[in-house]
């Protein structure tokens, strides 16, 4: 392994997408998303990095640049955050659809209004049905494994779809902390060359992007819906890899105590760490609390969360997302949906919290276990509560 | 195409539903959405080709000797040879005749 | 694990503050984290930053609520920001002010240990300008001995290139005028 160094986290995502050997870069800056950018650009300008920087005039351009990089066989990467994300949606459904192996982080922040610049996952949410496989990450070194392990998924043939790094916006990509580096070498032995699949080329000429009748679009979209699904296990066994070569272990589902708490935490993203201190101090009080951390969150991990929740009684579910006069927060109403019908379902108490950036200590986590321990059963009017709100 | 549209099943559709038989619009015919067809007047007819210029789905081609006329498995019978011919020598006539 | 946390106005590198002294910690093997109070930057507006070291890996990802440490750039702060809101019992306040510790205590009735140093001259006489990140770090390490004092030579040499010589005399300046009061 290489140097370990004290960076921030944006840095060193960019320095990681360099080590990665990107042909193209197609981004526009958006605050939090921005130094992941300009970093890239940097290291274009100073000749450190050998690949096209295209300075687009909008998301909606950068996403449609990157299909078409993507489609001649160059490794592309962008980025964005929240209402670039929403300028860009139009294409990004069509990434995956031509099964175009982009690679973006999203800085994930709050889609607006009130106008806000501040970390939760709504803009990740609006794009939750898009196609692309979508990970979550918790820390820096987290990000820099997964720009490695985001090329390689996407990329490998039997997959050959758009992949998405979520990384939360400003609590990570502006924090500075350490990051073991991978070395070239280990780089190299993870991350094949792009050979995609499909190449545009004069010289073999195809057709991507025909329109689908009718009578076709129903199979071209279950084709996709399989491909997302058949993406699993080559997921799966880029993580057992990573794991051998780096000693990080990341699962499409991650638990923390939880083989015998009665209730469970459930994340995603960075609050998974903080969630971990709430537990080891209601650990200490003799709770049987664990937590749950979904890493993968599409193609969903059914078998590895349902296997997760084994025994357990009662899922406090953290939700950073507000699906307006729906059944909850996007994950819980996802959650309740695959237990139900369940031998020994979990009871699910729902949060809502960590929205625009609003800071969620242990603390606060502890109240949540204390008010969701005295709920009983399912309160059909508490089934999602506004942590923290001022009434 | 080994298949037609309505036959294939989910399972026949290629990565991304890439088309990698370049040309193949050729086999689509389109011919069958007319119900008028073009009848050059030879009679009146210069061959000075500005049927075939306009013709859009080219459809319209030069016989040997020198005239035009159009394949009827791509005509759509859509007219505008007749609107662009210089000398009126094109007709529009009923599919049924 | 040590937490700090940094006042400033926005411009006056509060931020690259915290990310120096988490470099050094990195440096030294040990975990750390530097963060800003996330926001827009606003230049002139009071701000804060935050740095946490520890020994071991660092999970805790909110703002530093009871800092063992808080250390104030600029002396025009201490009047219109609470600054000593939260220090732990036994934690530092380290200031730049051109009056003694005793002043300040009697003025804004700080029960906490002060340290206290006149960064703006130092810096001013050793960089030409009154910009004090660099400085106070000085006045922090001799404040409480979290890390070697020339654990920030290599960050700030390579933060500022050509101009860390001056950097570092200034920081090695303010290590030796600090003044603590119990």
């Amino acid at each position: 392994m290489g140097k370990r160094i004290g960076i921030e986290n944006s840095l060193a995502a960019a320095e990681a997408i360099m080590m990665a050997n990107v042909d193209v870069v197609a981004a526009y800056p958006i605050t939090p998303q921005t130094h992941i950018v300009e970093h890239l650009s940097e290291l274009v300008a100073d000749g450190e990095l050998d690949a096209e920087f295209i300075p687009v005039e909008s998301e909606h351009a950068a996403m449609s640049v990157c299909c078409g990089s993507s489609a001649v066989g160059a490794r592309t990467f962008t980025c964005t955050s929240s209402q670039g994300l929403a300028l860009m949606n139009e294409i990004v459904f069509i990434a995956p659809s031509l099964r175009l192996p982009i690679v973006m982080i999203l800085a994930n922040r709050s889609m607006s209004g009130p106008l806000s610049i501040w970390n939760d996952h709504t803009d990740v949410m609006s794009i939750r049905d898009c196609g692309w496989i979508q990970v979550f990450t918790e820390n820096g070194q987290e990000i820099f494994d997964h720009v490695m392990f985001a090329f390689r998924v996407a990329e490998d043939p039997k997959i050959s779809l758009p992949l998405i790094v979520n990384v939360d916006g400003f609590t990570l990509t502006h924090v500075i902390e350490p990051i073991e580096y991978w070395d070239q070498e280990t780089v190299t032995k993870y991350l094949p060359d792009f050979k995609p699949v499909n190449v545009l080329d004069p010289d073999h000429p195809v057709t991507m992007g025909a329109f689908g009748m009718p009578s076709i679009f129903t199979e071209a979209k279950k084709s996709q819906d399989q491909a997302l699904i058949n993406s699993k296990p080559g997921i799966v066994q880029a993580w057992e890899e990573m794991g051998k070569l780096t000693g990080r272990h990341y699962r499409p589902v991650e638990t923390n105590c939880a083989e015998d708490a009665e209730t469970v935490f459930l994340t995603m993203g960075s609050f998974g760490e903080t969630v971990s201190i709430a537990v080891d101090e209601l650990r200490k009080q003799g709770k049987p609390v664990g937590q749950i951390k979904i890493r993968l969150w599409r193609p969903f991990p059914f078998e590895e969360f349902r296997q997760a929740v084994q025994g357990v009684k009662k899922i406090i579910i953290v939700d950073r997302a507000i699906s307006y006069g729906g059944p909850g927060g996007p994950v819980a109403g996802e959650i309740r949906s695959l237990l139900y019908g369940e031998d020994n379902m979990p009871v699910i108490t729902n949060f809502l919290c960590g929205l625009a950036g609003r800071d969620v200590t242990p603390e606060d986590y502890i109240a949540m276990y204390e008010k969701s321990e005295a709920m009983k059963g399912i309160v059909r009017e508490e089934d999602y509560i506004f942590y923290g709100v001022r009434e | 195409m080994v298949k037609s549209e309505e036959e294939l099943s989910w399972k026949d559709l290629g990565v991304g539903c890439v088309v990698n038989e370049p040309g193949n619009a050729s086999q689509y015919k389109t011919g069958d959405w007319r119900s008028i067809r073009p009848v050059w007047d030879k009679e009146k007819c210069i061959r000075c080709g500005v049927c075939y210029l306009f013709c859009p789905d080219m459809a319209i081609g030069k016989t040997g000797e020198g005239y035009f006329e159009t394949d009827l498995y791509y005509c759509k019978g859509c007219g505008i040879c007749v609107q662009e011919c210089i000398t009126g020598c094109i007709k529009m006539v009923e599919e049924e005749e | 694990m040590i937490e700090v946390r940094f006042h400033g106005r926005g411009g006056q590198g509060a931020v690259t503050s915290a990310e120096l002294l988490a470099s050094a910690a990195i440096n030294e093997g040990k975990y750390a984290q530097a963060f800003p109070s996330f926001g827009p930057e606003r230049r002139g507006a009071p701000v804060i930053a935050f740095c946490r070291i520890d020994d071991k890996p660092i999970r805790i990802r909110t703002n530093i609520y009871h800092p063992d440490l808080v250390l104030v750039l600029d002396p025009s702060i201490l009047r219109i920001v609470n600054v000593s809101n939260g220090l732990k019992e036994d934690g530092i306040l380290i200031t730049n002010t051109r009056y003694s510790g005793e002043e300040i205590r009697k003025e804004l009735g700080i029960k906490h240990t002060l340290a206290t140093v006149n960064a703006t001259l130092i810096a001013t006489e050793e960089m030409g300008l009154p910009i004090t990140n660099t400085t106070m770090l000085g006045s922090l390490l001799k404040a409480r001995n979290i890390l070697p004092a020339d654990s920030l030579i290599g960050p700030l040499n390579k933060r500022f290139g050509r101009i860390a010589q001056k950097n570092i005399n200034a920081f090695q300046r303010a290590y030796k005028e600090t003044d603590i009061l119990i």
